[in-house]
């Protein structure tokens, strides 16, 4: 498995969320990419995005530009 | 052949909707069910077209988009997922089965009453009605944009501000003009805009949709799999999931998103002048042949539909004629309006309808006309 590193995931309560994330970010520059959602945050399917750690404040202010809906942010080795 | 039946789909699509169909067989996976590579790139594409519808309509946030397989769809979510029982609702005269059959259903079964603005003669509706028949538990009013028969457009400002006045809700079917007129759900005050790609937005058969204003809660025709809060033993509550159960027809999705990239490169007003413009034309030609009946008032704007009788000639026989001996495709007998028809007094003979789209020519137009002109003369 590859070398884990300190993330940060902010999972959404639907797809459309997650697709907006990665849309907004590709205009805006913001780090990261969708994954699919770990099982430590939920057993479910569906996918989330993906942050170094320390990028943690952009994520977050870029999902709360963009008006997303945002089911939890979480910091996890990954 | 001719094609004169885009009211029922239209025939010709742009070459790009096409080769964006094939594209996505081709390479799709499954839309919001992982977040490899495929999948991922049928999930941008499903976004990227409700972003594109959204901005078309004027719905002001693509989460808000939600696809289904054709406007009957759409007006089933609506219609079902809001009108509850005890509830009254109005309509109209000018209706597609789509929308009558699910309403008689709910009087059927919900204990919903229905009342309906009639059409006159001509197909127009007295709008002052809509307001009269208003009652303190009326849910919504549920019309169409334009009569699918007569292509008679329907004044939606006037709807919309009977429905505010009222407190009720606007469902709007947009199956004739989407595509064909610009819609802008906002300024005009509706709150679900039910639509289907593969009419005037020259997408493919398969596609449709409802924006939805937001704050309009709309309880789900169906549930299932999301590819999101599985383990949740209910449907999620957040649009569009919660209206979208099963896999998404993302082929045709990337059909219809190369749709309105094309509708938007041409810009819908310039289609719309030149629908009806081959309309106005072809009517020009056939209105004063004797014998010929034109239905439905041309004063004002309107989607590019003509519908006629000749004599008193079965319209499936006029129809007929019309493909076997000129080539010419048309749509004769009910056209799934019935109170439309009895309005006209055309249930027993049904018309041949006429339909127009971007892709007809002038030269097509006189070719119609000319065989409407020796049919009557037969």
């Amino acid at each position: 498995m590859r070398k884990r590193e300190p993330r940060v995931i902010l999972s959404f309560p639907a797809t459309v969320d997650a697709m907006s994330m990665e849309s907004y970010s590709a205009a805006h520059g913001v780090p990261g990419r969708l994954i699919p959602l770990p099982t430590a945050i939920s057993a479910g399917c569906g996918m989330c995005w993906c942050a170094p750690i320390t990028d943690r404040e952009a994520v977050e202010r870029a999902a709360r530009d963009a008006g997303l809906r945002v089911s939890g942010v979480h910091e996890m080795m990954l | 052949m001719i094609y004169l039946d885009n009211a029922a789909t239209t025939l010709h699509k742009p070459p790009q909707v096409i080769e964006a169909v094939a594209e996505a067989m081709r390479s799709s996976g499954n839309p919001a069910r992982g977040a490899h590579g495929s999948s991922l790139q049928a999930s941008r594409t499903v976004y990227g077209a409700r972003a594109k519808i959204a901005a078309l309509f004027h719905c002001p946030r693509p989460d808000h988009v939600v696809f289904t397989s054709n406007v009957t769809e759409a007006l089933n979510t609506a219609i079902n997922g809001l009108i509850r029982p005890g509830d009254h609702v109005i309509t109209t005269d000018l209706e597609h089965n789509s929308v009558l059959r699910p309403l008689y259903r709910l009087a059927a079964e919900r204990d919903v009453a229905l009342d309906f603005v009639p059409a006159d003669r001509r197909g127009n509706l007295d709008y002052a009605m809509f307001s009269q028949l208003m009652r303190p538990n009326t849910r919504a009013i549920v019309c169409t944009h334009a009569s699918n028969l007569t292509g008679n457009l329907v004044d939606l400002r006037q709807v919309s501000a009977a429905a505010r006045a009222g407190g009720a809700l606007l469902i709007v079917d947009a199956a004739q003009t989407a595509g064909c007129l610009p819609i802008d759900m906002e300024a005009l005050g509706i709150d679900v805009l039910c639509f289907t790609g593969h009419k005037g937005l020259m997408g493919p058969q398969g596609t449709g949709g409802l924006c939805v204003r937001a704050g309009v809660e709309i309880a789900p025709l169906k549930v299932g799999g999301t590819g999101v809060q599985s383990y949740s033993p209910t449907q999620p509550a957040e649009y569009p999931t919660r209206l979208e159960a099963g896999t998404l027809n993302a082929h045709g999705i990337a059909g219809l998103s190369a749709a309105v990239d094309y509708l938007n490169e041409i810009g819908i007003p310039a289609i719309h002048e030149k629908e009806t413009a081959l309309m106005r034309r072809f009517l020009r030609g056939v209105r004063d042949i004797p014998g010929v009946t034109v239905y439905g008032d041309f004063s004002g704007d309107r989607a590019a539909i003509v519908a006629l009788n000749i004599r008193d000639y079965d319209s499936g026989e006029v129809s007929d004629a019309l493909a076997q001996d000129y080539g010419i495709a048309t749509r004769p007998g009910a056209h799934c309006a019935p109170r439309m028809h009895r309005a006209l007094g055309t249930e027993q003979q049904g018309a041949v309808r006429f339909s127009f789209s971007w892709y007809n020519t002038e030269a097509e137009t006189d070719q119609a006309i000319r065989a409407v002109r020796e049919l009557a003369e037969e």
